[in-house]
């Protein structure tokens, strides 16, 4: 198999909390806990689980805007955590982000012209202005904006638009790879559709890379080819979109599936009962065994490992 | 005598265009333990239609039509009068729990003040009140004291201390304006159960407002969907969302990915609604849906549609409503 775009490696993320006290050591907030995944050229990999659980830490990560505390990521098989500065800096060119907030993440005091071009620094070679205008209108036609929405500003655009600006601006260095933060989540569905729909045919026609978060799994199951379920900073399953969305195994996904809301009013599936912990957790436990209605005893001094073959991988000692 | 009947119900607020008639026309009635949802798309105008059932709209907006409670017309109430019925007799959860809730207050005493206000009970029956409305939302006492301040409560608790405070009086009437969209779908789920029992175990009357259709599918029997400010069908939620007839609605549904869409052998790209929502001083003389709607007639352009009888309480506005036909 041809090398993967991106490889993640062993990842683990220590956040330093303050200090309660003056001569306390500083507690840890372990984000990450040994995440490994691939991304292959041309797909979509979705990574889904509740707030807090580690995936914008994960991006940021992939994006090399944080450091992991221990672990590494290899993009196009280069790491990206043991080079030198500035070849970091124009491998950025090759990755870029789409951030959730279609409001904040734009700078509102710059026209679309400065916004859209500011990734273009990063190249080796400079562009002159009419150059760089030039290459920002074609890539606005691109995303379904306007040549000459240049001169405007972001308050001038409705939600929808200004994420076109944000996707124009990822893309006009021409990345392999994109990570996509809760990129639809503010929009309104139908909204969402057309921004959702720009985002595949893009895909097909430059042959991009997605690391797509989200919290809506109706959406992940519709983009993603692989997908990821992270549960406190851990993997818990992992697969194909199909595999996992149809025979998911663990415990946690199973509960997550089954809280989606149907819009078919004459679906009532079945619902999650409340789980009444069995067992206490300690430090050695599985992370899900407060809320597992299957936990055993085997559960509670030990923390199952990712386990699984043809792909589909699950961290469960009673999974079925 | 229906509970609330909702006449003709129109809203102007002052914008940065002028006054902007943000609400047209609303009617609907309800009776004891009726569940309505009201779905649509940001800024369709569900919040204003919420405030406005509160007596909370800004100062400066001009309300028209009837708003009628048990008899009588709210809107015609002074502000005593009114006072004494949002709270008691309507409560209201609102969209943002973290700007709704006092965050430098502790939490019981939040509940407790909503109950002094209105009922006439002593300090005593109040904590006994207190505690038996955290039961009640799955926040005991007896595990979660009351002497917490919001920001150290998560997302979804905030939202059960929101519900303990909106039904703190037995309203007969409770309002919830997406209540669980910040929240994550576990919690969601929970949230949903605890409003859905509290209902139907006390036979008050729920307005559940949100843009998510899988939550008003899954809660409200009724239906009335929303856009730029007007209702555009409405029926129950069984009709309209498994027959649904105005092209919005259409619109709406064909654009969501559903859950099952990666067994389909080819993923058919999701239909999305051309254009985008007029804005308030730039909406059409005719439909407001016109400038995005392929089914529109000339019609269309030069006057608002009124409303056509689908089947039983199943209405639409529309001069051009799908059949069964065109949806294969
Ligand atoms: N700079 C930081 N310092 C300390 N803790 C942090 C920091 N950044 C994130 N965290 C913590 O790390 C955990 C993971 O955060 P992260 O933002 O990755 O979550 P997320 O999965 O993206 O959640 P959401 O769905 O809410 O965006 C959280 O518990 C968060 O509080
Ligand atoms: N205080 C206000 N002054 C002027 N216009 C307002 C005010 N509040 C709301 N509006 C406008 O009224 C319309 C309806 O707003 P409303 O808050 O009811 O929308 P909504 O359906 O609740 O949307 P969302 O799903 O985003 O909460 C919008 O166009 C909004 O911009
Ligand atoms: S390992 Fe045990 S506690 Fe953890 S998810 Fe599986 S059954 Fe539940
Ligand atoms: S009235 Fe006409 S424009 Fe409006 S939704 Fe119906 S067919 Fe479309
Ligand atoms: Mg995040
Ligand atoms: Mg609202």
């Amino acid at each position: 198999m041809k090398q993967p775009l991106v490889k993640i490696k062993g990842i683990y993320k220590d956040y330093q909390l303050p200090k309660k006290f003056l001569f306390q050591k500083a507690p840890v907030f372990r984000a990450l806990h040994g995440i490994n995944l691939e991304l292959h050229h041309g797909t979509s990999f979705g990574i889904v689980g509740e707030s807090g659980c580690g995936k914008s830490t994960l991006a940021r990560i992939v994006m090399a805007l944080d450091e992991p505390t221990s672990g590494t990521v290899f993009f196009d098989g280069q790491d990206l955590f043991n080079m030198p500065a500035a070849k970091l800096k124009h491998l950025r060119r090759n990755f870029q982000m789409v951030f959730q907030d279609p409001y904040g993440s734009l700078n509102p005091r710059k026209n679309i012209l400065g916004i859209v071009a500011e990734p273009l620094d990063t190249l080796k070679e400079k562009l002159s202005f009419a150059q760089k205008k030039e290459r920002v209108a074609k890539i606005l036609t691109e995303v379904g904006l306007n040549a000459t929405d240049t001169d405007k500003f972001p308050h001038e655009f409705s939600g929808g638009q200004r994420q076109r600006i944000a996707i124009a601006r990822a893309l006009i260095t021409r990345p392999s790879l994109i990570v996509a933060d809760e990129s639809v989540s503010a929009l309104d569905v139908s909204v969402q559709a057309q921004v959702l729909n720009l985002m595949m045919d893009l895909q097909e026609k430059y042959n991009l890379t997605y690391m797509f978060i989200s919290h809506d799994l109706s959406v992940v199951e519709y983009v993603t080819d692989q997908v990821a379920v992270i549960y406190m900073g851990k993997i818990v399953e992992q697969g194909t979109t199909k595999t996992l969305f149809h025979g998911p195994l663990h415990p946690y996904t199973q509960t997550l599936l089954r809280a989606v809301p149907d819009v078919n009013p004459l679906n009532k599936k079945q619902k999650n009962k409340p789980v009444i912990p069995l067992f206490k957790k300690t430090d050695m436990s599985c992370p899900f065994i407060d809320r597992c209605h299957k936990a055993t005893k085997t559960c509670v001094d030990n923390a199952p490992e990712l386990l699984g073959n043809d792909g589909h991988l699950v961290a469960c000692f009673n999974a079925e | 005598m229906a509970l609330l009947q909702v006449q003709d119900l129109c809203v102007t607020l002052n914008t940065a265009h002028g006054p902007q008639e943000v609400i047209s026309h609303i009617n609907f009635s309800m009776e004891a333990g009726d569940k309505m949802g009201i779905v649509g798309e940001s800024g369709c105008g569900k919040s204003i239609t919420a405030l406005a059932l509160m007596s909370l709209l800004p100062r400066d907006s001009q309300t028209r039509g009837k708003i009628i409670l048990e008899g009588r017309d709210i809107l015609k109430l002074n502000s005593n009068k009114i006072c004494s019925i949002r709270g008691n007799r309507i409560g209201m959860i609102f969209q943002e729990p973290m700007t709704a809730l006092n965050p430098v207050k502790q939490i019981g005493a939040q509940v407790s003040e909503s109950i002094y206000l209105h009922l006439k009970l002593t300090r005593k029956q109040t904590l006994e009140r207190v505690s038996e409305l955290m039961d009640k939302v799955g926040l005991p006492v007896s595990k979660f004291g009351l002497n917490l301040y919001p920001h150290q409560l998560s997302g979804g608790q905030r939202q059960r201390v929101m519900i303990a405070m909106a039904i703190a009086c037995n309203p007969e009437i409770l309002i919830a304006d997406e209540p669980t969209t910040a929240l994550d779908v576990t919690v969601q789920e929970q949230i949903l159960d605890l409003i859905r029992d509290l209902a139907d175990s006390s036979g008050m009357a729920l307005i559940i407002i949100s843009h998510d259709l899988g939550v008003i599918a899954q809660t409200a029997e009724n239906v009335m969907v929303m856009y730029t400010g007007q209702s555009v069908e409405m029926g129950s939620t069984m009709d309209v969302f498994q027959n649904m007839s105005h092209p919005y609605t259409y619109g709406l549904f064909s654009a969501i990915p559903h859950v099952g869409s990666s067994v389909q052998l080819d993923r058919k790209r999701l239909n999305s609604i051309p254009g985008q929502v007029p804005e308030l001083h730039l909406r059409p003389r005719g439909c407001n849906f016109a400038d995005r709607c392929s089914r529109a007639l000339k019609i269309c352009k030069d006057k608002e549609p009124m409303a056509t009888r689908v089947a039983d309480h199943h209405q639409v506005w529309c001069y051009h409503p799908l059949t069964c036909e065109d949806k294969k």
